[in-house]
């Protein structure tokens, strides 16, 4: 086991009020597992990733829980220690590659920085090593390009210099917030295959954050459901996408529009919308969405259940366990 | 034909509801986001506090009314140089008028040369900003490198050429520091309108048969508004600071008038001697130059709309 | 059978990025090129392809926000590439567009009740007093409530704000819309809600749509036909389920297995492409598929393939064919 974030919650101190982005999750990652974190906008996910790297900004912080690191707990280090840490041990790729290079330093510059402040590297030896990650992750012609400026390449070569940037130190564990989103569909497939390369060479774990479960059932080993700073559901992949449980997971699948998918029929909707965090329906949070509610949901909150290899969050299946 | 659509979570509201909402005061939000500026609304009061003053002088003398202390122009050789004192609360000046009647004549000076001047310079720089920004092409690069050329001059001095141009005087003064700001809205102005234009609303407004005329007024302009709000308002405590500096050179208003500039040139030679000749007139021209300033910031903040408190 | 509502005939539209100093283009960038196709009425044709290629330069083109460099757009039999500016203007009644970003399509400083009424009193569709009737009509059409209707769009959500935007369109009752990637902004599961309601709006009211995308998927569920296009050309064009069933050119192919398939027990052999899409700026010559394309021939660099129609009703450019 790599990592292990014990009940964790996150949130935030508006004006309005505090708003709880991530409320009492858990989950672990073992070593070179590619593990997911499904949800759509509000759901969590990516405060998640940025409470583990330590990268929340005020008024944003950890409310309690423990990120357990190698049995190291992230939320108690400081700054300086998780700097140690970031970009050598774990490291993080973003959305939007274009923002997260630095559009006034070369390539080869932001990769060696990288390379000399955790692995203290000569320069040369950094260079060297810059390169080499480069044509790992299929730029060609990787000595001259090393040399190129961001806006000197195009949106797939950034989130592979991203990822050289983010492997050069051969991290443990890679997150990778919505790595593929903001990229044509024939690039995403190439920054995928590339995640499964790099996980095959260095057994690196990666934790995967996305809305698409396209990429989700193409890459992850498992993946966690997340709905209103909650986790809904939890499987193995397959189990995931063969028998869904939660009505949330059982909605998001069948309303995507499928290639495979022959009708004309109209696409199931999840009815509603996600609730305001400030404003959240008693009992669950997804009640006021779903299908299947009964007086119960409206009342309290389920708990996290284990049912037929998943977990799930859901008075449906207490009432079932409870029948047994 | 039918509602086939409900997405509201809570649907009653679709069927129960038959009033329209009133539409949110904008204003009113705005107001709300500068309250909670402290150093805004001081700088609000201070200008409060000149404009009342300034009005009041300017009526009181269009009724032929005395309101002030003394005779801000009333010279009496035997009164100079008196320290401040309960007579002459700021002192007297070097031809022996009283200072606090003359700096309080200088405020409705120094506030209509600002405003008058940046009257000027807003109206020219914006139609001049909005056609370059949104033409573009041989009218923007014409219409910018003049500005150019004029920004590339120091105000000050730009000012002194326009005043040796037209002479010397009050209203001499206002147009030329007029003149020397259009640049400065002019850029502000194309910019934002660059920044707008090629937002997706616009074209909308465009597609649905928008002519152009109508697109910058109704589009773009109230998007831009903000940005020249503040700057207009930054733009009055500069255009105090112009008079003030065309003052003290000699150029701008002309003796007898208080304009407090003037005075501060005047006091030059007496800063050992009589320092608060020249330490009433700078407070006061500091005090409103940070008053403006303070509004200003104040209100990109109010007027930037993520910032305002929702 | 069915009316050509929407001719284009040969559009090109050119940028030209660098001149030299006597004002000659140096750099082109050819955005669209030589581009044809016909939309019929009533009709969804989905047009298909990734960053670059051009497809949403086509659709600012149809609503007149480009001009075309040449080519022609002959709308009910009329050419529209022919007519001085104000009278195509006056074509915005029938031709309509729909925004991809919902946060940048609706005017920050508008109610959305304004925002709907604008296109009916600027085009003098109504006489002031039914005005407001209309857009409780319209709002109530789009699932939006009467009592938010001098709501501002920050107020809303995404999905919501792209309701508005539809709306808009809807409100000069035209008859083409062109829909500019309507839902890759939204989430998945309101996604599902705007493809819903753009369907059904196009039963209710006999519209014809453009439908722009980048993914496949989205596509299919909406369109009758299908148009690919890479790098400024039209590389296929198909009924939709001809073009799933059968894809013949080779980039289409690759399009199609790339999109992730949902269901992991459907596995199948993926075609990743090599390289980068290429840049619109100074294509080669050839075919401009050549330096990614894993069918490639010998002739494919020297000469562009023309389009033509290999099975009935089904168009591809490429010189396997």
């Amino acid at each position: 086991m790599l990592l292990e974030v014990k009940n964790m919650s996150t949130e935030f101190k508006l004006k309005r009020g505090i708003v709880k982005a991530v409320d009492d999750i858990s989950f672990t990652i073992d070593k070179g597992e590619i593990l997911a974190i499904v949800g759509e906008s509000g759901s969590g996910k990516s405060v998640t990733s940025l409470s583990i790297m330590g990268l929340l900004q005020k008024p944003g912080r950890i409310a309690s829980g423990k990120i357990l690191y190698k049995s190291q707990d992230l939320s108690k280090l400081s700054p300086k220690e998780m700097q140690k840490l970031r970009g050598n041990q774990i490291s993080m790729i973003f959305q939007e590659p274009m923002t997260s290079l630095n559009p006034v330093w070369r390539i080869k510059d932001q990769i060696m920085e990288s390379i000399m402040t955790h692995l203290r590297l000569s320069k040369k030896e950094a260079l060297a090593r810059t390169i080499e990650m480069l044509d790992t992750v299929g730029i060609p012609s990787a000595a001259q390009r090393a040399n190129d400026y961001p806006h000197q390449m195009s949106g797939g070569m950034r989130q592979r210099v991203m990822t050289a940037m983010a492997l050069a130190c051969e991290p443990e564990l890679l997150i990778a917030d919505e790595p593929t989103t903001a990229l044509d569909v024939t690039i995403q497939a190439q920054i995928l295959e590339l995640l499964f390369r790099m996980r095959e060479k260095f057994n690196m774990a990666v934790l995967l954050i996305t809305h698409d479960l396209g990429v989700v059932s193409e890459a992850a080993d498992r993946v966690i459901v997340m709905y209103c700073g909650k986790i809904v559901e939890e499987a193995e992949v397959r189990s995931l996408f063969t028998h869904p449980l939660h009505p949330y997971t059982v909605g998001l699948l069948q309303s995507i529009p499928q290639i495979d998918d022959d009708s004309d029929k109209r696409l199931y909707m999840i009815k509603g919308m996600v609730p305001n965090p400030l404003n959240m329906p008693s009992g669950c949070s997804f009640s006021d969405r779903c299908d299947h509610t009964m007086e119960r949901c409206t009342k309290e909150s389920p708990e996290l259940q284990r049912i037929d290899g998943h977990k799930v969050r859901c008075f449906l299946y207490e009432e079932a366990r409870e029948g047994d | 034909m039918k509602i086939k659509h409900s997405f509201n979570s809570d649907e009653n509201q679709l069927q129960a509801a038959e009033y329209v909402e009133k539409p949110e005061s904008q204003l009113k939000l705005m107001w709300e986001t500068l309250r909670q500026n402290k150093a805004a609304v001081v700088g609000l009061f201070i200008i409060g506090l000149l404009v009342l003053i300034a009005l009041t002088v300017w009526l009181s003398e269009l009724m032929g009314k005395q309101i002030l202390p003394y005779d801000p122009n009333y010279s009496d050789m035997s009164q100079s140089f008196i320290w401040p004192n309960a007579q002459h609360w700021f002192g007297t000046d070097q031809l022996g008028r009283d200072l606090f009647s003359r700096i309080l004549d200088g405020t409705k000076i120094s506030l209509s040369v600002g405003v008058a001047a940046v009257a000027i310079s807003l109206s020219v720089g914006v139609i001049l900003g909005a056609t370059a920004g949104y033409r573009g092409g041989k009218t923007d690069t014409t219409i910018m490198r003049f500005m150019d050329i004029m920004l590339a001059i120091p105000s000050i001095l730009l000012a002194i050429a326009f005043m040796a141009a037209l002479g010397k005087g009050l209203d001499k003064a206002i147009i030329a520091i007029g003149l020397v700001s259009i640049p400065e809205y002019a850029r502000i102005v194309r910019g934002s309108i660059l920044s707008v234009k090629e937002n997706d609303y616009v074209q909308a407004a465009k597609i649905i048969g928008n002519k152009t005329s109508r697109i910058i007024y109704k589009h773009i302009l109230p998007n831009v508004i903000s940005v020249i709000v503040v700057r207009a308002t930054l733009g009055i405590s500069s255009a105090v600071l112009d008079t003030a500096a065309l003052g003290f050179l000699g150029l701008g208003v002309q003796p007898p008038f208080a304009e407090w500039g003037d005075m501060l040139g005047r006091a030059r030679g007496f800063i050992f001697s009589a320092p608060y000749t020249l330490i009433f007139p700078g407070i006061a021209i500091t005090i409103t130059v940070l008053a403006f300033n303070l509004l200003g910031d104040g209100l990109r903040d109010a007027l930037d709309p993520k910032s305002r408190i929702k | 059978m069915s009316e050509v509502l929407m001719d284009v005939q040969n559009l090109a539209k050119h940028f030209v990025i660098d001149t030299d100093f006597l004002g000659r283009p140096v750099t082109v960038l050819k955005a669209v090129d030589n581009v044809s196709l016909s939309i019929n009425k009533g009709e969804a044709f989905g047009l298909v392809g990734e960053s670059g290629c051009g497809k949403t330069t086509l659709g600012k083109i149809l609503v007149n926000l480009y001009k075309p460099t040449t080519g022609k757009i002959i709308f009910e039999g009329k050419d529209l590439t022919a007519l001085d500016e104000e009278r195509r203007r006056s074509y915005c009644k029938d031709i309509q567009m729909i925004f991809q970003d919902p946060y940048a399509s609706l005017n920050p400083k508008m109610s959305i009740g304004d925002i709907i009424a604008e296109p009916i009193i600027i085009n003098r569709l109504l006489p002031k007093s039914q005005v407001e009737e209309r857009v409780i009509f319209l709002l109530n059409c789009v699932g939006l409530a009467r009592h938010q209707r001098n709501r501002y769009p920050h107020e809303f959500s995404g999905g919501q704000r792209q309701r508005v935007g539809i709306a808009r369109a809807l409100a000069v009752e035209p008859k083409l819309i062109v829909c500019d990637e309507p839902v890759s902004a939204l989430d998945v599961s309101i996604q599902a809600q705007v493809l819903n309601l753009l369907g059904d709006l196009k039963e209710e009211f006999g519209l014809t749509y453009l439908f722009i995308a980048h993914g496949l998927n989205v596509i299919k569920h909406i369109s009758d036909r299908v148009g690919v296009m890479y790098l400024g050309k039209l590389v296929e064009i198909a009924p939709k389920r001809e073009l799933y069933a059968n894809p013949l050119h080779p980039y289409t192919q690759a399009l199609l297995s790339a999109i992730p398939v949902i269901n992991p027990e459907n596995k199948k052999e993926r075609i990743i492409l090599e390289g980068d899409v290429p840049s619109p700026i100074n294509t080669p010559k050839g075919c401009r598929f050549s330096s990614r394309c894993f069918k490639e021939m010998d002739q494919c660099k020297l000469n562009e393939p023309a389009i033509k129609e290999v099975f009935p009703d089904h168009f591809v450019a490429c010189h396997l064919f």
